[in-house]
């Protein structure tokens, strides 16, 4: 499937910037089932500074806002081809040892209430183990936009019952690697089937499988990722895979204006 | 341990001057006490007036003070230093090729020839290095290799110093002072320079300047401030070398550039010699908290378009635990039998280890995987029973946080008291330099000595002091 994605972030600030950096993480990552056609980043109120490559093949663009700015809009656009492969992503080619991704972070720190869930994740095969994980995890910790906070951890969304996609990925990648699996955060678009204006960036978790490699669970949608699905940014959690990290100096109350259009070609 | 079993880098074993000495105690022979006496006093007052000073950190507070000089130097033969330097450099090599492989392919692990957790519970390890290629594939642009000698011909490497070795600029101050004070005893001795280093370090480090560099590379050294120990050095290397000193505050991300604000603008520089710790490097990818670091630094190093001495993440290498398994990294890196001899070394991790640790405290000199400066450590043989009781506790608790040694009877340099000449015990920091040109070794170092009759520690943030060491020429 061809997919069209056309994704602008604008800041606002009611102040004018004196300084500011932002890291992108919103170019689509070409391999495994997904080939970027075309792809580029447009910046008004901002330059391009570097762009890089990390340690888990993301695309990094630095980009500086411009001084006085009052506003700073990202437009990153392209097309990708994806073919659909019922959520298995395939071997994992490095860089970054796997056993990097067995490591914890603050956001997905293993606590009690993972513990809970966890330990109802019935399965014989690892794959049933692991599909009946983000079915608990469903269940357990409501779906709710707005619900949850980003800074949340993945036990403070499991005491809270409600989370998004973010808060689901992070419960799944602490309770994932708690089982042994080396597991990593996705961020990326869904294109939903009735809509081409999206509500927001979407993200799953993936976790490494002997004989498999990673294999990808979408856990908020009940689903394994499939041609609708653009792998844009991995990493150990949120954190680490976000679309848009900053820092600056002045540009005090800052609004943010998120537009996603993805569109089947 | 008797007095007598000590190797005496002046007396040897057995109380026969050495060779190294031999012009030296002619020398001091001739001399007047008194006149020397003065002479130490002027030593202190010189060092005063240069201002080299050095912060000590007490429990409670951080109180400035000089590190103490003795005018007796530590001595070493041309032959000596030669066997040394081929040491050192085999060493250095294979500290650089084992970062290559730790943020590259990991050869060394799949070969099982050291064991995975060493790197992935290792705090120093920076997963943003992992498929970083440092420009000339330099990771350690310049490190501080810790000897102690324990006889005629047996020197160990206690330490390698893979992140920010600190000293150098005692080196050179020590050989100025010694110039100034005895001329006349460097008229009849032939003493290698360690003048050099200060270009030697600029030139290495401009060897190591990325492809983005236009021009003569710009190098600048990165300071974390006026309150830091070392920033007398850092300014003093600054100087002598003719780099700008700045602070992350005077540096930011310019046209894909890191660029230091001067009159004329935003200047771009190619090298950074940073004496920032990784964590404070930069708030944008590291600590968010950190006042001291450029924003983007990280990125912008990721891009090629700046180089920074050392690489981040090369703490990986100087951990204790992985020293530990050095005599198995120099042999898969190079092919060949390590030079220099390692400490042997028990890691508190593995339960055998740790059961004969707790069996031998009394014995052993425990440290923490993670220290430097001599702090947070145990020498068992001059430690109160209170001492090792507590520290038996935090050993138990935290086991992986520690590695033991046996103690060294580390060699002594007379020292000059008012009493004459009396022994103690040393060590040494050559100073090393890695670029694409090559490995340069500066003739010397630092000697540190424990300026305590029988003291075995010999930090300066311990109390310990420092003497000139001098390479004689063949």
């Amino acid at each position: 499937m061809r997919l069209k994605i056309r994704h602008a972030t604008r800041y606002q600030f009611a102040e004018p910037v004196i300084y500011g950096l932002q890291q992108l993480r919103k170019t689509p990552k070409t391999g495994h089932q997904q080939e970027v056609i075309s792809w580029s980043t447009h910046v008004e109120g901002g330059q391009k500074e570097v762009t890089f490559e990390d340690n888990h093949h993301n695309v990094v663009e630095l980009i500086s806002i411009d001084r006085d700015a009052t506003q700073v809009t990202v437009i990153s656009e392209g097309e990708v081809e994806i073919e659909g492969s019922s959520g298995i992503v395939g071997r994992h080619p490095g860089p970054s040892p796997l056993w990097l991704y067995e490591r914890d972070t603050p956001l997905t720190k293993f606590g009690p209430g993972c513990r809970a869930l966890a330990r109802e994740a019935d399965g014989g095969t690892d794959l049933e183990k692991l599909h009946a994980l983000s079915e608990v995890i469903r269940d357990a910790v409501k779906y709710e936009v707005g619900a949850s906070h980003p800074d949340w951890t993945a036990e403070e969304a499991v005491a809270e019952g409600v989370g998004v996609c973010q808060d689901h990925s992070h419960i799944f990648l602490a309770c994932a690697r708690h089982l042994g699996y080396p597991a990593r955060y996705v961020s990326g678009y869904l294109m939903m089937n009735d809509r081409v204006d999206q509500d927001a960036t979407h993200a799953w978790a993936e976790a490494h499988v002997d004989g498999l490699g990673w294999v990808g669970f979408d856990i908020s949608n009940g689903y394994s990722p499939d041609e609708r699905y653009v792998r844009v940014a991995t990493g150990l959690d949120y954190t680490e895979a976000a679309p848009v990290i900053g820092t600056r100096f002045g540009g005090a109350h800052e609004a943010l204006d998120v537009q996603i259009q993805v569109a089947q070609q | 341990m008797s007095e007598g079993s000590i190797f005496d880098e002046m007396w040897g074993q057995d109380q026969a001057l050495r060779d190294p000495y031999s012009e030296f105690q002619t020398w001091f022979e001739e001399q007047d006490p008194k006149r020397l006496r003065v002479k130490q006093r002027e030593a202190d007052e010189l060092f005063r007036l240069t201002g080299i000073t050095f912060n000590v950190y007490g429990r409670q507070e951080a109180e400035e003070r000089l590190i103490p000089f003795d005018i007796v130097p530590r001595i070493i033969s041309a032959r000596e230093w030669l066997k040394l330097s081929k040491g050192i450099e085999q060493r250095v090599r294979a500290i650089n090729a084992f970062l290559g492989d730790i943020y590259g392919r990991q050869e060394i692990i799949k070969a099982g020839r050291i064991p995975v957790e060493m790197i992935a519970r290792n705090e120093a390890f920076l997963p943003q290095m992992i498929g970083v290629k440092p420009a000339g594939g330099v990771y350690t642009h310049i490190v501080g290799i810790d000897l102690v000698r324990t006889a005629d011909n047996e020197f160990y490497v206690l330490e390698d110093n893979a992140r920010t070795p600190s000293g150098v600029s005692y080196m050179l101050e020590n050989r100025e002072t010694m110039l100034q004070m005895f001329p006349e005893l460097f008229a009849r001795t032939s003493v290698q320079p360690v003048s050099n280093y200060p270009s030697d370090l600029r030139r290495s480090l401009g060897a190591c300047a990325p492809d983005a560099t236009d021009g003569p590379p710009t190098v600048a050294v990165l300071t974390p401030g006026i309150y830091n120990s070392a920033y007398f050095e850092h300014a003093f290397l600054a100087d002598q070398m003719g780099a700008e000193l700045v602070e992350g505050h005077d540096l930011r991300v310019v046209d894909g550039r890191v660029a230091m604000r001067t009159t004329r603008g935003f200047q771009p520089i190619d090298v950074l010699y940073r004496r920032v710790d990784d964590d404070f490097l930069d708030p944008l990818n590291f600590n968010p908290d950190s006042q001291l670091g450029v924003p983007g630094i990280m990125d912008v190093y990721r891009a090629g378009g700046i180089t920074i001495a050392n690489a981040p993440g090369t703490g990986v290498a100087d951990d204790k635990a992985v020293y530990s398994y050095m005599p198995e990294i120099v042999e898969f890196y190079t092919g060949e039998r390590p030079i220099l001899e390692n400490v042997p070394t028990w890691r508190c991790s593995e339960p055998e280890s740790l059961a004969y640790v707790l069996d031998n405290l009394a014995d052993l000199v425990v440290k923490e995987v993670h220290g430097s400066g001599g702090y947070g450590m145990l020498i068992g043989p001059t430690a109160t029973k209170k001492d090792i009781a507590e520290f038996r506790k935090k050993l138990q608790s935290r086991p992986g946080n520690y590695i033991a040694q046996p103690t060294l009877s580390l060699s002594t340099v007379p020292i000059f008291t008012n009493k004459g000449l009396a022994p103690r015990h040393v060590d040494l920091r050559p100073f090393v330099l890695v670029s694409p040109e090559g490995i340069n070794i500066t003739p010397g170092g630092l000697t540190r000595v424990a300026l305590q009759k029988g003291s075995l520690v010999v930090n300066s943030s311990q109390g310990g002091g420092t003497k000139d060491t001098w390479v004689l020429e063949d």
